[in-house]
């Protein structure tokens, strides 16, 4: 314990160097995933060819991928721009499958009334198809933000400061106090920028709120009523689905 | 471009095929290490998912344990059981089986969970046991699930194995820091080449196994309920 008091600043320093490694890659995944997940929703051979490169992607171990980068896109393998970028490539290959199955969540009667009433392709997918989707985007993006923050460390084994610094300096000089501030740290910081994302959403989102509670609702009554008696009961569930 | 050129001679050369740090041995090790601890990690997970999947109980505890693994470091795990026991082998094993419990534990719950109900209650009204209902109802339709969260706790397995070479001599990462330590890029770069193509390996055989796993009655009947909704 007493290690954590004498070395306040150091672990406040890291997280500042971990925020910088971690955000940029969190809003940057978000921004690419979009129109990438929008593209594999609308054709069925870019859906298949988009996903699985993706996929692959993901498959791909962090530390070799560290490695490898610098090689392909010319940083230096230590500087923080290489661990963004890599760090933005698996937020990415999560992001590009919820943004696609969020997508394809929206009803398509909702879409072709969006169209009936005189929305343009572009507008619809803007102002109809990306809110109704946004609490799934909004899931995966959570994700995306916890996983970033805890792949972040692996940096510190190459020599990009991080929380993960904390591991690795604690390591070799045998403080366990050090390593155990680490994870505790990072795990905080994880959270904070889940709750973070769960406020955002929630500002932007405000009928999310509401519906959530009506989702609940007509969960309880079926296993009393028989299906065939509540037919008046299906247009009160939400479009959200 | 150059490097790369020179990291896949690496790979080629006849000396890295010799000896105690020959490339197919710490394959060889890299594999077995992946796969005793997914056994480890199965053998725990399993029943205890398809125990919450079948009853229903104790899920809120399997969900929020998932979870919260999720956000714990990879590395800070690792050192952390580094320095309890000590260097070697050992840390690595019990940090990784750690780490591969949890999606296993969700892939044998979820896989039970997303099956209808009306299946697992049609099969207790023609009389099956609850035994008979786990082998021949539950566990069929739920192993493409279970089978993904064997994948992905592979994956992650494979990946942080290389991290593990960090704490003892052993598997492709030692390639990776040991190439650190002695500035020789080719043999960083061609180490990290072989982890990828290992996990990019295991990734394809996994997709494959998922396809097949998929019991055929299912395969058949899902393109008509997708047209019924």
């Amino acid at each position: 314990m007493s290690w954590i008091w004498s070395n306040g600043d150091l672990i406040w320093d890291r997280t500042l160097d971990h925020l910088v490694l971690s955000v940029p890659p969190i809003i940057l995944s978000f921004l690419l995933a979009v129109p990438l997940g929008a593209l594999a929703n609308r054709y069925r051979a870019s859906r298949g060819a988009i996903l699985s490169s993706v996929g692959l992607l993901y498959a791909i171990p962090s530390l070799p991928l560290f490695i490898v980068l610098p090689v392909i896109v010319g940083t230096s393998a230590r500087s923080p721009l290489n661990l963004i970028i890599a760090l933005t490539l698996y937020g990415v290959a999560l992001m590009v499958r919820v943004v696609a199955d969020g997508l394809a969540s929206v009803d398509p009667d909702v879409r072709q009334s969006a169209a009936g009433v005189g929305f343009s392709s572009w507008s619809e997918f803007w102002q109809v198809e990306l809110p109704l989707a946004g609490p799934v985007l909004l899931a995966g993006l959570r994700v995306v933000a916890v996983s970033t923050v805890s792949l972040a460390t692996v940096g510190a084994v190459i020599g990009v400061q991080s929380l993960g610094s904390l591991f690795t300096d604690g390591f070799q000089r045998g403080i366990q106090a050090e390593i155990i501030a680490g994870i505790v740290a990072t795990v905080v910081l994880a959270l904070v920028l889940d709750g973070a994302l769960v406020l955002l959403g929630r500002l932007l989102m405000p009928w999310t709120r509401k519906s959530s509670s009506r989702v609940m609702l007509p969960l309880t009554p079926t296993p009393l009523t028989p299906t065939p008696l509540t037919p008046t009961t299906t247009p009160t569930t939400p479009v959200t689905r | 471009m150059n490097l790369l050129i020179e990291s896949i001679q690496w790979i080629l050369d006849p000396q890295n095929y010799v000896g105690g740090n020959a490339i197919p041995l710490r394959v060889l090790e890299h594999l077995g290490f992946t796969v005793a601890t997914l056994l480890i990690a199965s053998a725990v997970a399993i029943p205890a998912g398809f125990f919450i999947g079948h009853t229903g109980r104790g899920r809120g505890l399997a969900v929020s344990i998932s979870g919260a693994f999720r956000a714990i470091p990879t590395l800070g795990l690792l050192t952390l059981v580094a320095l309890s026991i000590g260097i070697g082998l050992g840390a690595p094993y019990v940090a990784l089986t750690i780490l591969a419990i949890p999606p296993i534990l969700a892939g044998a719950y979820t896989g039970f969970e997303a099956i209808d109900r009306r299946t697992i209650d049609a099969a207790r009204a023609v009389g099956m046991s609850e035994g008979q209902i786990v082998r021949g109802v539950e566990l069929p339709l739920g192993l493409p699930l279970l089978i993904g969260g064997i994948r992905s706790a592979a994956l992650q397995v494979i990946s942080t194995a290389t991290l593990a070479a960090y704490l003892a001599d052993f598997g492709l990462g030692r390639y990776l820091f040991t190439g650190l330590k002695t500035r020789d890029y080719a043999e960083m770069l061609g180490g990290s080449i072989l982890v990828i193509l290992l996990a990019l390996a295991l990734e394809g055989i996994f997709a494959t196994i998922q396809r097949f796993v998929v019991p055929r009655g299912v395969v058949s009947s899902r393109s008509r309920v997708v047209r019924v909704r």
